[in-house]
């Protein structure tokens, strides 16, 4: 920031006691230095921190007309819909952000597995990561069953009984999540309570990943470190303008679903208020939690772990996977771009995590072409494990990768050619 | 000599830290269990934990379900070729073994708790109408469990019988669950 800024009394003032403005300058301003060759993959992480800001701001508003009761919630969430002014539109966004917000995590994550942002140095910069992913994951569970309809109450019961797949004390802890012996009063409180807690935890996490980003600063789509001011440019007005211009494009998508298609990720059901004796014939989850789910029911029984354990220790370990990235690719190369053995089976790694979600979306004793929807899964599953715990491993040992530029400057102004000579 | 000392000096001050470790985390256990312990079910939930049902309205071939502990409890009059077919099994065709009259207390009448022990849905079978599953007992449509008509696990994902609750018979046509 220029000087003449400083030397406004009042800032010059406050600097003094409490350096806010050099920090905010230094994080987001011109004093960040950012690697010039930044492609468009690099906004998802800055959008996905407007999403989380557009969500605590919407559930704010709409935990002031919500009744976390039994008897309550559905009404309440119907009187939102009719009664209250624009209520129809803080609850559209927050529905149809929540679907937003994982969209564009997953595009980031991917973005981080092309590129090869989980290696050194930013090993602990991609943990918090799958640490935000998993309080997103929680924080949108309990977040679906606040409206107390069919599918939230069904959603709630099949989710907690997943824990009482654990050995002897498993139906402790699930009559301790409940607060009784099934999904109530007490289930629907703490739930409010803990989808209300759990953002600021997100928003906490989101600090720490960007605590750590701006140590080793952003990687880059050549993945080569940053050699020196020449292959930076300041994140202030640069990226801030690539940014807005990411924001105003996504906004038109997601304006889209808001205005046009509400319910377009929603499911029907869920406007039937919740009744404990009838389970709907068709329970599926949200869009975001179908891989997850599909690899939940692909696990058969295996020597003495039943089926249901299987299942629970697969589904977690679907997630915590991740945490062994950094560790099980050995290539000292970072980005895909010079690596094209890594490349062709991230590609076949992402359809794979497509395959899961429309596996997830079918039941499991469908078919298709003459083909059971549960082998599918099984298979799905199965390279999915593979694909981090063995051909990672295997294809960073193995492949010859190619040479990646000098520098970020190089590569920018065609001089790449010229240091390799 | 004031090696010695100091040696004791250092035995002695890691004492020291070891049990203040120790107590205070002893101690700070202690203070986490009421806010653990909160979440369990509360008196007046507890409270709720037995309900009364009256058999006489129930025609042979009949289920009702009731709500105990805010649960769905099935109470079925079974018909002769119910119990039948349920005492016919072989212990070893089943996944989970557990013999016809160990699961009722007059074979007439069949009392569990009609939640799925895979992940807790509601098994269809309950009404006539319904799909009852391939051993005419009921079915579960969430992940295609099939239960025989003692309620026992025989096809599909879920691990074990639907369970019997604890129940006495506090008239010959009045049940008293929990």
């Amino acid at each position: 920031m220029s000087n003449k800024f400083y030397e406004n009394p009042v800032i010059k003032w406050i600097e003094y006691r409490l350096p806010i403005f050099s920090f905010i300058d230094e994080s987001v301003g011109s004093g960040y230095p950012t690697p010039k060759n930044l492609n468009y993959w690099w906004n998802f992480g800055s959008l996905a921190g407007i999403v989380l800001t557009i969500m605590i701001v919407t559930g704010i508003v709409l935990a002031m007309s919500y009744t976390p009761h039994v008897d309550y919630a559905f009404e309440s969430v119907e009187r939102i819909m009719r009664d209250v002014n624009y209520g129809w539109l803080m609850r559209y966004i927050h529905m149809n952000g929540g679907s937003m917000f994982f969209l564009l995590v997953y595009i980031h994550m991917f973005r981080g597995l092309y590129y090869g942002s989980y290696k050194e140095p930013r090993e602990l910069l991609w943990i918090i990561g799958v640490f935000i992913i998993l309080a997103m994951m929680a924080t949108a569970f309990m977040g679906y069953v606040l409206p107390w309809g069919q599918q939230s109450f069904w959603a709630a019961t099949v989710i907690t009984n997943l824990f009482s797949a654990v050995p002897l004390i498993g139906d402790s802890i699930v009559t301790w999540l409940w607060g009784g012996f099934s999904v109530d009063n007490p289930t629907l409180n703490r739930f409010f309570s803990f989808h209300y807690l759990l953002p600021f935890v997100i928003f906490a996490l989101v600090f720490v990943h960007l605590w750590a980003l701006h140590v080793h600063k952003s990687n880059n789509p050549i993945g080569v470190d940053i050699k020196g001011p020449q292959d930076t440019i300041p994140f202030h007005p640069y990226y801030t303008m690539k940014d807005l211009y990411g924001l105003g494009v996504f906004m038109i998508f997601f304006m889209f679903f808001v205005f046009f298609a509400p319910n377009f990720f929603a499911e029907p059901d869920n406007y039937i208020k919740a009744n404990p004796l009838v389970t709907p014939t068709h329970i599926v989850p949200e869009w975001y939690f179908l891989p997850a789910y599909a690899v939940l029911r692909a696990v058969p029984d295996i020597w003495f772990i039943s089926a249901k354990l299987g299942g629970v220790i697969a589904m977690f370990g679907f997630t915590l996977v991740l945490l062994l990235l950094p560790w099980l690719d050995r290539s000292p190369v970072r980005s895909a771009r010079f690596r094209p053995i890594y490349r062709q089976f991230f590609w076949v790694f992402f359809i794979d995590c497509i395959i899961l979600g429309w596996v997830g979306a079918n039941t499991p004793d469908a078919v298709f072409h003459g083909i059971p929807f549960l082998w599918i899964g099984r298979a799905a599953t199965v390279y999915y494990f593979a694909h981090f715990l063995i051909l990672i491993p295997l294809i960073s040992i193995l492949e010859k990768p190619k040479m990646p530029p000098q520098s970020i400057s190089a590569a920018v102004t065609g001089t790449a050619s010229k240091g390799a000579e | 000599m004031s090696e010695t000392a100091s040696n004791d000096d250092k035995t002695r001050r890691d004492f020291l830290l070891l049990s203040t470790i120790a107590v205070g985390a002893v101690g700070s256990g202690l203070a986490v269990w009421p806010f653990v312990d909160s979440m369990n079910p509360a008196a007046d939930t507890l409270a709720l934990s037995t309900t009364e049902v009256d058999l006489e309205p129930i025609e042979e071939g009949q289920s009702i379900t009731v709500v105990w502990q805010g649960k769905p409890v099935f109470v079925r009059h079974r018909t002769a070729e119910e119990i039948k077919a349920a005492e016919a099994v072989a212990l070893e065709d089943l996944i989970d073994p557990q013999a016809d009259k160990d699961r009722v207390k007059k074979s007439e009448w069949l009392i569990m708790v009609g939640i799925c022990t895979h992940l807790g849905c509601i098994p269809l079978g309950q009404k006539a109408s319904d799909p009852k599953g391939e051993f005419g007992g009921w079915f579960c449509p969430c992940h295609g469990s099939h239960y025989d008509t003692s309620g026992r696990i025989r096809k599909g994902p879920a691990p074990k019988n639907l369970p019997v609750p604890a129940y006495q018979y506090l008239t010959d046509t009045t049940v008293k669950i929990g």
